[in-house]
């Protein structure tokens, strides 16, 4: 007979052999997993930091520009025939470099001048105007002068009329105002983003006036009156899968809808708005659903017991406390919708618009189109635009985050 | 939660408010290749003349925007097209079906279609018929293009892979490439010619298919991104207009087609091979609902926009010779109608 094998196991000898190498190699893979995720959150911050880098780097020239003096007379002829551009040429022509120095635009500031000032007619001054692209990018030392004059995109001609303004002391740099109340310019030194940023908010304000309203109430009552059967299964599946649809679908939509259908007007904020509200209603309704299903039903339990109708229970109880949750998802499908460019180049919204929007109804176009079109462009005065409006789609987005997370710590706070 | 009820009613009146679609600014579509001539003409037109409403310039290809111009008459439709290349007959009879009868032509200037490289690249020259037949699907209709570097085209070609980037078939500039350098190659083969006059649909599958295989690499409408993609690859070639050669001097060099630089005067004279001209199409039955339409025009047509020294000029335009821009102001200034019958 063997004997009685002991009924109680021994007590594990942590200094065995066999035991130190399995802890050690459970160690090991824990120390691998934990150096893995710090390695993987390494990474993405530098590509965000090499990513706001390059962007702040290559953009933020575009937030100053360079001006000319030009000594202006304002001779009463030229003024009572309106014949400012002459007036800017003849100007400018006097300064001591040859060929243009002065932006194509830059006679607007003449007529502005004497609008606000008529007293101006009959005298000379010495006006600040912005500076042509080119004269722009040498001030900022844009061109590598060592390479010779074919092969380094700017002429020698601008190279010596920048030394000689320069030298002249009539050459200064400044804030671009113009860049943050203009609107689109095919000249990169006259070129703004007010325009295309009024645009994103014409455009978010629609959308969000149609799709919070709708995406909140759809969820309500699929989720607290609607019957569980085969119809509201299809629903639920059908929201899911619009919400996973690529956006360009919503464009074909919203252009055979609301332009080729309803006859609406092409590329305006009213449209875009519209479309982007189909895009992100699923979103805000999936989130939603979710934050009202994770509501306790005890608050349900105890309203109804109490007496209240279902209504009263789920706008005075089960809503306040959802809140924080649906604004979570709101913010998202906004934080989207902002950064969409697909389904509105569908739609007509990438079209130049020397204007800033005066209507939901007039052409417009949005930050991120405006980011696409100027990186499109030929001139080379562009890239720092292209760059600084990458920054104000940036900081308007970090704005809008900022405040839909005061909103959701104030709700939070009151339920 | 109250406070959403009263949002959405205000929302309906919103919407009820806005389906008035009537507009006083002028719509133009069209070429990626005029585009930046008319924004910037669009510009000066807004600065110039604040009493009428800025001008919407949008970017959608030739074939696209003449199909949105020959839509119909009303306001959802747009005034003016701009074209990299003349209206086709079939196009101009899509226009009729729909009621636009009255278009007015205007030649605004010319462009040269460039083949160009990194400046560090490898091409001395090439001759349309060697890029037709690196390109063609069908090289001469002796069967699919077997060749992978240029030098299987041309042993004197350097032996680097073949890869042009080029426009899209959407694109005026691709029907531009398709009869400037593919057909003009193709003809080259002396049994082309008499193949064209018997045979048209075949000419064309053998003339102006480009092969599918990875050699031809469409760029899409972003010009500025070809540019980049040969700029950073001696080896690829890229096709787009003169400007943006113009514009990107110190990054890339044309390829010389058939001996000849693409250079300004090379091009306003036609002796460079691929030189084209640019249209406006605009829709004469606007006129009168659009009252800017008629002073946007004039303002095109002036010396001081596309003449030689003009504001186009300094953006890239090749300007028209001269008996030809005075022909068109006249077109531009008294909306002389388009005789189908020239095309």
């Amino acid at each position: 007979m063997s004997p009685a094998r002991p009924l109680l196991r021994e007590p594990t000898d942590w200094s065995a052999a066999a035991l130190r190498v399995r802890l050690a190699r459970r160690h090991r893979s824990e120390r691998l997993f934990r150096l893995a995720g710090l390695g993987a959150l390494l990474l993405a911050g530098l590509f965000l930091a090499f990513l706001l880098f390059t962007i702040i780097r290559d953009g933020a020239s575009g937030f100053r520009h360079s001006e000319v003096a030009v000594t202006v007379t304002f001779d009463p002829q030229s003024v009572r025939s309106g014949d400012y551009v002459g007036l800017m040429q003849r100007s400018a022509r006097a300064l001591p470099v040859a060929g243009d120095v002065v932006s194509e635009g830059a006679w607007v500031a003449l007529r502005e001048a004497v609008a606000a000032d008529p007293a101006l007619v009959g005298q000379t001054r010495t006006m600040w105007v912005p500076a042509r692209s080119s004269i722009d990018l040498l001030a900022k030392g844009k061109f590598d002068l060592a390479q010779p004059a074919l092969s380094r995109g700017v002429s020698d001609a601008d190279v010596a009329a920048w030394r000689a303004l320069a030298a002249a002391g009539r050459l200064r740099q400044g804030f671009n105002l113009d860049f943050l109340t203009g609107s689109a310019s095919t000249s990169p030194e006259l070129a703004g983003i007010w325009g295309a940023a009024l645009g994103s908010l014409l455009t978010l304000a629609i959308t969000i006036a149609i799709a919070f309203p709708v995406g909140v109430f759809a969820a309500i009552y699929l989720q607290e009156f609607a019957p569980r059967n085969r119809w509201t299964d299809l629903i639920e599946v059908s929201i899911n899968n619009l919400a996973a649809v690529p956006s360009i679908i919503f464009g074909l939509l919203g252009l055979a809808v609301f332009l080729n259908f309803a006859g609406l007007p092409r590329s305006a904020p009213l449209v875009g708005g519209l479309t982007l509200a189909l895009m992100t209603l699923p979103v805000i309704v999936i989130a939603a659903r979710a934050a009202i299903g994770a509501v306790s039903p005890g608050v349900r339990d105890a309203a109804l017991a109490v007496g209240a109708s279902r209504l009263q229970t789920v706008f005075d109880h089960v809503l306040p406390q959802a809140l924080p949750g649906i604004l979570t998802g709101t913010i998202i499908g906004m934080a989207r919708a902002l950064g969409e460019t697909a389904p509105l180049l569908l739609i007509g919204m990438r079209a130049f618009v020397a204007d800033v929007p005066h209507g939901l109804a007039a052409p417009a176009t949005v930050l991120p189109v405006q980011i696409f079109l100027w990186s499109d462009d030929a001139q080379r005065g562009f890239i720092e635009k292209t760059s600084a409006a990458i920054i104000v789609l940036l900081l308007v987005l970090v704005l809008l985050n900022s405040l839909a997370i005061v909103l959701r710590n104030h709700f939070e706070r009151r339920a | 939660m109250r406070q959403l009820l009263p949002v959405s009613g205000l929302l309906l009146v919103l919407l009820a408010g806005c389906s008035d679609a009537g507009r006083s600014q002028i719509r133009i579509v069209g070429s990626s290749t005029v585009y930046p001539f008319t924004t910037a003409v669009a510009e000066q037109f807004k600065r110039q003349s604040p009493q009428y409403a800025a001008p919407v310039v949008e970017s959608t290809g030739t074939g696209g925007g003449i199909k949105l111009l020959c839509a119909g008459l009303g306001p959802q439709f747009p005034d003016i097209a701009d074209a990299s290349r003349r209206i086709k007959p079939g196009e101009v009879a899509d226009c009729r079906r729909h009621g636009v009868t009255d278009l007015v032509e205007v030649q605004i200037g010319l462009d040269g279609l460039v083949i160009a490289q990194a400046r560090g690249g490898v091409f001395a020259g090439l001759t349309a018929r060697q890029v037709y037949m690196a390109l063609a699907a069908d090289p001469f209709g002796r069967g699919p293009n077997r060749a992978r570097t240029w030098a299987d085209v041309d042993p004197a070609l350097p032996a680097v892979r073949i890869h042009v980037i080029g426009p899209p078939p959407t694109s005026g500039t691709r029907d531009s490439f398709d009869e400037l350098y593919m057909q003009r190659g193709c003809e080259t083969e002396p049994a082309m010619p008499a193949l064209k006059l018997r045979d048209p649909a075949g000419f064309r599958r053998i003339c102006a298919k480009v092969r599918e295989d990875g050699a031809f690499v469409e760029g899409g409408e972003n010009d500025n991104l070809i540019v980049q993609k040969i700029a950073a690859d001696p080896h690829s070639i890229g096709v787009f207009g003169y400007s943006f050669l113009a514009e990107n001097a110190d990054r890339i060099r044309d390829v010389p087609l058939d001996g000849v630089l693409a250079t300004y005067d090379n091009i306003a004279s036609f002796r460079y091979p691929a030189s084209r001209a640019m249209y406006l199409y605009v829709k004469a039955q606007h006129a009168r609902a659009v009252p800017a339409l008629r002073p946007f025009l004039a303002a095109y047509a002036r010396e001081s926009t596309w003449g030689r020294e003009g504001l186009l000029a300094r953006r890239g335009l090749v300007a028209s010779p001269d008996t030809v821009r005075a022909a068109n102001a006249q077109v531009a200034t008294r909306f002389t109608l388009l005789d189908p019958a020239t095309l």
